[in-house]
């Protein structure tokens, strides 16, 4: 079943506010194999946070994804500043796109992560492939 | 550091065994058994175990960060993810190459175009940065 065409433009609520801490940043980065000096996050740390944006849209059974079709076809992650720890990081997803090719849907998404006082921290465009139960 | 238009940056190799993706699914919170249950990601199709498209990325994001001469000077980065990193189950992995070129410098920053390959084969599709200006 193809996902709704009134997906596009929906925004979903605002994720629950994530501290970050010292510890977290230093586990992602020795996990990547990327060095932290107490300062900026690695650049792919905000997926951490967006993470949970999406899932909260592959979740929504109103939304008609099947998690186990689903491939992350493209990122991009634009930065107003890198994060750092204290930082409190809320993530707010809206669907921006959606397209039907050979049987999949590809649902292009955009996070707005924002820090507690409400300002832009970095935006994640996650492409979403929601392959079809026949594919062409 | 300094860039010039049409500098190929250091080339950086990384292996990439199991337990790395382990440690990153801890780390990252994505626990998707295609990323180390051989039993399920053979039962999707996949000729193996894969890395997670986001892990490969942030090896990308760690040659630029060394690139950079440190961390947070990432404006921007972005890559589709066009073909699975299969990682064995041996103390050896596998490596996956980070290559980049100076494309243009404008206000915004210094534009690189990637390259991130495993083998022969390019793992990521379109792979390109900002890094911010001197």
């Amino acid at each position: 079943m193809p996902v709704d065409a009134s997906l596009v433009g929906r925004t979903f609520p605002p994720t629950e506010p994530y501290v970050v801490s010292r510890e977290k940043i230093l586990e992602f980065a020795k996990a990547t194999g990327s060095t932290y000096d107490g300062g900026a996050a690695p650049a792919t740390f905000p997926t951490v946070v967006a993470f949970g944006a999406m899932s909260a849209l592959m979740e929504d059974p109103t939304v008609g994804i099947a998690l186990h079709r689903v491939v992350h076809g493209e990122q991009r992650f634009t930065y107003t500043r890198p994060v750092v720890a204290g930082d409190v990081l809320t993530a707010t997803l809206t669907v921006d796109t959606l397209r039907q090719i050979g049987g999949a849907d590809i649902i292009g998404t955009r996070s707005e992560i924002t820090d507690a006082d409400g300002k832009p921290v970095c935006t994640a465009f996650a492409t979403l492939v929601h392959r079809g139960e026949d594919p062409a | 550091m300094s860039y010039a238009v049409g500098d190929a940056l250091p080339e950086q190799s990384y292996r990439v065994t199991r337990a790395d993706l382990v440690r990153y699914a801890g780390a990252s919170g994505d626990f998707n058994p295609i990323h180390w249950s051989e039993r399920v990601a053979t039962s999707v199709g996949l000729p193996g175990v894969i890395a997670h498209g986001m892990y490969t990325m942030a090896l990308a994001a760690r040659a630029l960060d060394t690139w950079a001469g440190g961390p947070g000077r990432v404006r921007e980065l972005g890559c589709k993810f066009t073909k699975p990193v299969v990682v064995p189950d041996d103390e050896t992995g596998v490596t996956v190459v980070v290559r980049g070129t100076v494309k243009n410098i404008t206000e915004e920053g210094v534009h690189v175009a990637l390259e991130v390959t495993c083998g022969e084969e390019k793992v990521l599709g379109q792979p390109k940065a900002v890094l911010a200006g001197e």
